[in-house]
């Protein structure tokens, strides 16, 4: 019986090989959204990279005599307070926000994923000292010790960025700890043991790809909590300063006339809506693409 | 036939932890005080109920477990002083097929990485022939080449259960632990995979601990049964010897619980009264004397030995004595 089964040549051709890169690209790309979104994060990666050719205006040059005009043909998105161009500085500002985003979740997501593990995975009084830290960190407003780390780092965007990943930190490892504590009881987990993984391996190769989806997600909205967060440190007069063109900054300075020139604060809002809906919703996609189990 | 694996005296207890401080309030007796050997090429069976403690025995022995007393001699070598050299060596000789086939397989990985693994991380062959390797495992194992290339979730229980086997296998292990392999299966399927670890067994010389909590799958693969009761082994004898003349009075109700296929024949059933009782907190004397049919005095106190009555039978059992003797 055993070697009739075996002998059945079954849609053996019909089921062409794909490496598995090739194979995670095709399945990305029936995600529509997340494509749009992809397609959306790209050209503003290279609108960024490519802002002085792509805008219209210097973002710093204030022509008083236009301040608070609505959008016409020659300034597609109006003029702010001082007369500068938004949509130019919108365009500038993508370089500091995207920056931002993706470092300093970079910085946590590492940093958090290392930790969370290991508190995880070995638990008992590591996980103790670990996670209570982490309790520590959270305990503060997180603004609060971002300040805190500005202080002692000084002023600047990459300390801001340094200041707003070490702050994201806790939130990060937390997650990856619960679902690592969930996972590791699994039995694939013990077979891994069992044939002859060490725990380095068992976890970077058992574990966390199977804790991947609550990450992902979790990243994907961390990033745009660090725009806003720089936002709010530029706002307090640390990390980004406001003659830089920077989507937060921008907000808050505009928010005083919102009243009788809302376009100020519309725009760099919706530059910041749209940017975060994107990363989420390409989270969505690439969670769902990098999980065999729904495979066609 | 030599030994295998002597097994002396194992012991396992799990702390219970209660409060702020994490403070060890009870232990759980898990395994108390097993011995046995494990014969070379011999299939030995581990019955009892569930909780008894017969999973934890078969971890114990791959030292998936850490003991907290006891001793298990692997072809001389005692497992539990190994260093983790020594231990990667040891585990290429021993392998665990786990009962629930749904989840012993990582999700994330093909079929043919999940049995690919062990041969990479042992280096046991490079490039293209661990390709080949892989598919002659998987043809050991009644599956296609092409299933390499698919997902555990693509498979049905009874194919992932061979693909557990598979990877199993990939080490050349000589013994292979059964922790209830077929226990998650349809009945169908239970048969075609008894008969398939039967037959790697003559192919490949291998010894199995098989773990099963009721006889039926037992019977039809051991040459030894042992059947445990609460952390401890209460009898053990060979596959014909323990079903034509139990000795102990649990294995005797376990007995009677096998059903005939023969709805004439008449046959007088042995209903054990009560539950397990808590392993945090074993019964004193004899573990089984609250629920024995013909516990004496004696029981209630003395906990009995676990001794040979004759040639290849052992009983742990005070009334087994004197009806011998």
């Amino acid at each position: 019986m055993l070697q009739a089964q075996a002998s059945v040549p079954v849609q053996e051709a019909a089921e062409p090989t794909y490496s598995p890169i090739v194979d995670f690209w095709r399945r990305l790309r029936k995600n529509k959204l997340a494509m749009v979104s992809l397609v959306f994060l790209v050209t503003l990666s290279l609108v960024a990279i490519f802002a002085p050719l792509v805008a219209p205006y210097d973002p710093y040059f204030s022509d008083m005599p236009k301040a608070l005009s609505s959008p016409s043909g020659e300034h597609l998105l109006g003029n702010d307070e001082l007369g500068r161009d938004i949509l130019s500085r919108i365009i500038y500002g993508a370089r500091i926000s995207l920056r931002v985003g993706l470092i300093a979740v970079g910085i946590a997501l590492s940093v958090g994923m290392v930790v969370g593990s290991i508190a995880g995975y070995y638990g008992g009084r590591i996980d103790i000292i670990i996670m209570r830290f982490m309790d520590i960190m959270l305990a503060f407003p997180s603004i609060l010790l971002a300040i805190a780390l500005m202080a002692v780092l000084g002023r600047g965007v990459e300390n801001a960025i340094i200041a707003i990943g070490i702050v994201s930190i806790p939130e990060f490892a937390r997650i990856v700890r619960g679902s690592v504590l969930s996972v590791k009881e699994n039995e694939y987990v013990q077979a891994a043991r069992a044939i002859g993984n060490n725990d380095f391996q068992i976890i970077f190769k058992h574990i966390l790809p199977n804790v991947m989806a609550p990450i992902i997600v979790r990243a994907t909205l961390g990033i745009s909590t660090a725009i806003l967060e720089t936002s709010a440190l530029g706002f307090l007069g640390l990390g980004v300063a406001p003659p830089f063109a920077e989507w937060g900054t921008m907000l808050g300075s505009g928010r005083g006339y919102l009243f009788n020139a809302p376009h100020l604060v519309f725009f760099p809002g919706i530059a910041i809506t749209l940017t975060v809906m994107a990363f989420n919703l390409l989270g969505d996609g690439l969670r769902d693409a990098l999980d065999p189990r729904l495979r066609r | 036939m030599s030994t295998l694996v002597h097994i002396s005296n194992l012991t396992k207890y799990f702390p219970v932890n209660k409060g702020m401080f994490s403070k060890e309030v009870s232990q759980v007796k898990a395994v108390d005080g097993l011995s046995f050997d494990i014969r070379q090429g011999e299939t030995l069976g581990l019955v009892g109920e569930s909780g008894c403690g017969k999973s934890t025995t078969g971890r114990l022995i791959l030292r998936l477990l850490e003991p907290t007393a006891g001793k298990v001699e692997f072809a001389g070598k005692n497992v539990f002083e190994a260093s983790a050299s020594e231990m990667r060596a040891l585990r290429k000789d021993m392998q665990i097929i786990f009962q629930d086939p749904y989840a012993s397989l990582n999700p994330r990985m093909s079929v043919g990485d999940i049995i690919a693994e062990p041969i990479r991380l042992y280096k046991l062959a490079h490039g293209p022939e661990v390709q080949k390797k892989v598919e002659h495992l998987l043809s050991c194992v009644g599956l296609a080449a092409y299933h390499a290339r698919r997902y555990p979730h693509e498979f049905s229980g009874g194919q992932r259960q061979r693909v557990g086997i598979a990877r199993a296998l990939a080490l050349n292990p000589k013994l292979i632990i059964c922790d209830e392999p077929v226990s998650a299966l349809d009945v169908s399927i239970q048969s075609q995979v008894l008969n398939l670890l039967k037959d790697l067994q003559q192919e490949f010389g291998l010894t199995y601990l098989f773990i099963a909590h009721g006889l039926n799958a037992v019977k039809h693969v051991s040459n030894r049964i042992g059947v445990m009761y609460l952390g401890k082994m209460v009898e053990l004898a060979g596959d014909e010897e323990l079903y034509s003349n139990p000795l102990h009075p649990y294995s005797k109700a376990l007995l009677s619980a096998v059903p005939i296929p023969d709805p004439r024949a008449k046959k007088e059933r042995i209903i054990l009264n009560g539950d397990v009782p808590s392993p945090v907190n074993p019964p004193q004397g004899c573990r089984f004397h609250t629920r024995c049919y013909c516990a004496q005095d004696i029981c209630n106190h003395h906990e009995p030995i676990f001794k040979r009555i004759k040639p290849g039978h052992w009983v742990a059992c005070h009334l087994v004595e004197s009806e011998i003797e």
